[in-house]
């Protein structure tokens, strides 16, 4: 196993990296105070072809592979957690479309999913069903020639200007998977507001009243929703989500060594303080463990390797988990001034603590991970 | 047992520790096989047989037992 970068990957790193530099990091408090980001950067970010990143070059995306898909995710989360999470749900629809959709479904969305003229999002928590998606109450029925669709979703990350919704829903209660069209007859999206946390992620209620769909809008088939397409979708978003913490906890551990630098208490910089030295010492080992976890996973994916599964798992767990302790003491390290509004490390902490919930909580990453076997490295 | 269901059977040992998997034996039954399992059996079969599981194959006995997934990659591989 060679988990060394190429040239080109590295190239890569630089590029995504100057660019959240310059487009994002200097914006992003002020995007968290409005809770929104601007369509300026999502057509910037369309332009690079970032959006669809890992689509294939004939349907117009960018052909990444996993590996650099994974430094573009931590380069744009460490600048801003919210424009990181437009990346995922949307790479989540492509990814689970790509794989299970129907050849006309295809036809009609991948291509705009690819060069990012349209935006997905994906719906499956509900008001009741969270952790326990196979719990979801909403409703798909057969009628005429397609399937009519009631009940709520929530937290749909960029639900409000999202153009095309993977919604879950059971038909004769069996869970399925439906891409649904924001303007589908019956779908009404309502704007949520004061998150704790990805706080410009734009998060919407999604009301389905006799929402109808036509036949094909449904990926895979009808029992199937969560266990195949569900699962293809998270587990990307699963691998998204680790990348995108080593991103935070980069920006914790950098914006704690120059602080730690630059403050002087009690005669000396923080720095020389033993106490704030655990602190950044921690930092420095969990992103590095983390990004080496992540390399790992993605590198197991490159090759379809089935061990990829669980090891993206591991991954989310320990970086998540990382990334919000990394947080709590880059606060910790910054005082009252990392308490302070518009202070950028309270906005990691805030994020890091959603990473610790999406795409499977902690918990149930505890759960499952147990009962994998491990081969050795 | 064939190559096909002998790489199956240590594919799915895996999960299914300290249990001697018989051919025929259904693993919905065993517990376990959830979401989890699901997905990392099909990247299993599409890749170590070297055919993509399609909307058709999405059924539950096509993923039942031993047999049934080796009669569906003879089947794939047919086709």
């Amino acid at each position: 196993m060679n988990l060394d970068l190429t040239p080109e990957q590295r190239a890569a790193r630089e590029r995504f990296r100057a660019f959240a530099n310059e487009r994002i990091v200097p914006f992003a408090d002020a995007w968290d105070r409005q809770e929104a980001i601007p369509r300026e950067l999502i057509a910037a970010l369309a332009a690079q072809g970032w959006l669809g990143s890992l689509l294939p070059p004939e349907v117009g995306g960018a052909g990444l592979d996993r590996i650099t898909y994974g430094l573009l995710i931590e380069e744009i989360g460490r600048a801003c957690s919210s424009t990181r999470s437009l990346l995922t749900v949307h790479d989540m629809v492509g990814h689970a479309l790509r794989r299970w959709g129907k050849p006309e479904v295809k036809d009609r969305h991948l291509s705009a999913l690819a060069k990012g003229e349209r935006l997905g999002a994906l719906a499956l928590s509900e008001p009741n069903a969270g952790s326990d998606a196979a719990s979801i109450e909403t409703r798909a029925v057969e009628e005429g020639e397609g399937f009519v669709l009631s009940g709520r979703k929530k937290w749909t990350t960029f639900g409000q200007i999202a153009d095309l919704f993977l919604v879950f829903a059971k038909v004769a209660g069996q869970p399925a998977a439906f891409l649904v069209e924001r303007d589908a007859p019956g779908l009404s999206v309502v704007p949520i507001h004061g998150m704790h946390g990805t706080r410009a992620a734009m998060l919407a209620e999604l009301h389905l009243d006799d929402c109808r769909v036509p036949r094909t809008a449904m990926l895979g088939r009808p029992g199937f929703g969560i266990s195949h397409v569900a699962a293809t979708a998270l587990e990307l978003g699963r691998y998204s989500v680790a990348w995108g913490s080593v991103g935070i906890l980069q920006a914790c551990l950098e914006a704690s060594q120059k602080y730690a630098a630059e403050r002087v208490q009690f005669g000396a910089p923080l720095a020389e303080h033993p106490l704030i030295r655990a602190m950044l010492a921690e930092m420095i080992a969990n992103v590095r463990a983390g990004r080496l976890l992540c390399l790992r996973a993605g590198f197991l994916q490159e090759r379809s390797d089935p061990a990829a599964f669980a090891e993206t798992m591991l991954a989310k767990y320990f970086c998540s988990v990382a990334a919000a302790k990394g947080a709590s003491d880059a606060v910790q390290i910054q005082g009252a001034n990392g308490c302070a509004p518009d202070s950028p490390v309270a906005r990691y902490l805030r994020d890091s603590k959603v990473m610790e919930i999406i795409e499977g909580s902690t918990q149930i990453q505890q759960l499952a991970i147990p009962r994998f076997d491990f081969p050795e490295l | 047992m064939d190559e096909t269901q002998t790489k199956i059977k240590e594919f799915l040992s895996r999960f299914f520790k300290n249990h001697d998997l018989q051919p025929g034996e259904d693993i919905f039954s065993l517990g376990f096989v959830n979401s989890l399992l699901a997905m990392q059996l099909v990247a299993f079969v599409e890749k170590e047989f070297g055919f993509t599981v399609e909307d058709e194959d999405l059924d539950l006995d096509n993923f039942r037992s031993i047999d049934a997934i080796s009669a569906l990659i003879a089947k794939k591989r047919g086709a």
